[in-house]
């Protein structure tokens, strides 16, 4: 029965998580060929896939995507070791001591509502064009959220467990290393994950403002010479490796703490 | 070892908003005795256990051991909590050990002794498992584990089978007899389930809530040897008969 067997692996096809995913982003890139082929559109506004491609392809012989993809991942990365390494220790702090958590939460919770962006002009008085103010606005974007995701991580540790530790004779560093820490594991990752996409974001409003290269500062020289092509082109990088990020956190996650799921 | 409980009162809260929880409990527990509370749901039972193991402080009175008075947790107290409370992110054999870890054992005796306590009770074979992987009274059990793992003077158990449908239940308290009988540990039980009080403990301890109060003690010597014929046995279903109407009057007129 040939007929049945192929409508099986069919169903089979379609269940797959990624199937009807890959098959929205395919649609999107069909209607886009179609309709900026087609000549509805003015060429300008939007550019043809081929266009796009092409312009990768310049952008790729001569090195430039490369860098200043590199140049962008540098910095978000800087930035962002630099939030999570902090914030692991202080939201630790915060969730496992009433009165550290007193003294910082009010005042984290106020500067978590001041826009990242609004901080660069500050930041380039202090510090000028360099790599510095970049790494820093990354930091000032996710380090609060970090923490005070981590500090409710730590909240929310079920009572029994630390106090099973403690009849077991386990005091409070052991208690930390041992209990605390494991058991945050995955929802720190899980912040760090999500936190991730601001740092992304926020690196690319940084290079749109001040910088001589990374993806970010590619778009804004594009608009300068109208060049859409690169501008989609520029997106279209950021956006995969963001999305490329997130799959790495995933598997981590998937990969370090299997009991959690 | 010496349990001493000397009319220990608890209260929460301050001033007019303050509620008394325990009300001058006294009660001795000796090396090689089993004694059970039995009360009602809010009757103070986790409290009174939780003063024991030293996580919380009496508002009055006082608990000793040997003389000592209990001032913070130690692994000469083993509990096991009310709520499953393994680890999840370590295996059975790992949930055992976790408590032998944190006293700094030798690495050798913490193996030879893991595999003895689950052998003890009966989940050698499930030592690789993960807590979501075993059943509720497979989960009690290697909670039992850990704690006698850590070589405690006495076992507190707060109601360690509430969870767990009948059945499994009345294996339970069986495993629990034999256990103790084998180990000839101190152990102090608490429980809202009078049947389970009476089958297993020396003594029993009826507690009145609002506050918690020890109203009344009896001594059970009856032959535990057959525990299934016990049950239905007609003198144990008189005592048990009489202590749950005991139980009953002291419940709130305006309750359930
Ligand atoms: N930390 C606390 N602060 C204030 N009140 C508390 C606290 N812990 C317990 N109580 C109160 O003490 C009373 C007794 O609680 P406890 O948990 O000891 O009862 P229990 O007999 O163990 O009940 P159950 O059978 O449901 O486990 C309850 O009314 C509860 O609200
Ligand atoms: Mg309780």
């Amino acid at each position: 029965m040939p007929r049945s067997d192929a409508a099986r692996q069919a169903s089979r096809c379609l269940n797959h998580p990624w199937t009807l995913g890959v098959a929205g982003v395919v649609l999107v890139l069909l209607l886009w060929a179609l309709v900026s082929n087609s000549g509805v559109v003015d060429r300008l506004f939007l550019p043809t896939p081929q266009a796009v491609l092409k312009a990768g392809q310049d952008q790729w012989t001569s090195g430039m995507l490369v860098r200043d993809a590199l140049a962008s991942i540098q910095r978000v990365f800087l930035g962002f070791a630099l939030s999570a390494g902090l914030a692991l220790p202080i939201g630790i702090a915060m969730g496992s001591n009433a009165v550290i958590c007193r003294l910082l939460e009010p005042l984290m919770g106020l500067v978590r509502y001041m826009p990242a962006p609004a901080f660069i002009p500050l930041l380039i008085i202090y510090f000028g064009l360099e790599e510095l103010p970049k790494v820093l606005l990354i930091f000032i974007g996710t380090f609060f959220f970090n923490a005070l995701m981590i500090m409710d991580a730590v909240k929310f540790v079920p009572h029994e467990l630390v106090e099973t530790a403690r009849t077991l004779g386990g005091r409070q560093l052991a208690i930390l290393v041992r209990v605390v820490a494991p058991y945050i594991a995955p929802q720190v990752l899980d912040t760090y994950r999500i936190n991730m996409a601001s740092a992304w974001n926020l690196v690319i409003v940084a290079e749109l403002v001040a910088a001589t290269e990374g993806l970010g500062k590619r778009i804004s020289l594009a608009q300068r010479f109208l060049r859409t092509d690169e501008i989609f082109l520029g997106l279209i990088v950021i956006g995969m490796i963001g999305l490329l990020i997130d799959l790495g956190f995933r598997a981590l996650m998937r990969r370090s703490c299997a009991w959690a799921n | 070892m010496h349990l001493q409980v000397d009319s220990v009162s608890k209260r929460f809260g301050h001033g007019s908003s303050s509620k008394l929880v325990l009300d001058r409990i006294s009660f001795d527990l000796h090396s090689g005795e089993f004694v059970a509370l039995v009360g009602s749901s809010g009757s103070g039972k986790s409290t009174l256990m939780r003063l024991i193991a030293g996580l919380d402080q009496p508002s009055a009175g006082s608990i000793r051991i040997d003389g000592q008075p209990v001032r913070r947790p130690g692994p000469d107290r083993g509990m096991v909590f009310q709520k499953y409370s393994l680890y999840p992110w370590l295996t059975a054999a790992q949930n055992v050990a976790f408590g032998m870890a944190l006293q700094g054992r030798p690495r050798a005796e913490i193996r030879e002794r893991t595999a003895f306590f689950l052998e003890v009770v009966g989940l050698a074979d499930a030592a690789r498992r993960l807590p979501r992987e075993l059943s509720g009274g497979m989960q009690q059990r290697v909670a039992i584990a850990r704690a006698l793992a850590a070589d405690p003077r006495v076992l507190l158990l707060d109601e360690p089978f509430g969870a767990l449908d009948i059945q499994i239940r009345e294996t339970m308290q069986e495993f629990l007899h034999r256990l103790w009988s084998q180990t000839g540990l101190a152990a102090l039980l608490i429980t809202h389930d009078l049947e389970e009080a009476l089958l297993l403990a020396d003594r029993v301890h009826i507690l009145a809530p609002s506050p918690g109060r020890i109203v009344r003690t009896v001594t059970v010597d009856h032959d535990r040897g057959a525990m299934g014929q016990l049950r239905v046995s007609p003198a144990f279903l008189a005592l048990r008969e009489e202590l749950a109407c005991c139980l009953r009057s002291l419940e709130p007129a305006t309750g359930r």
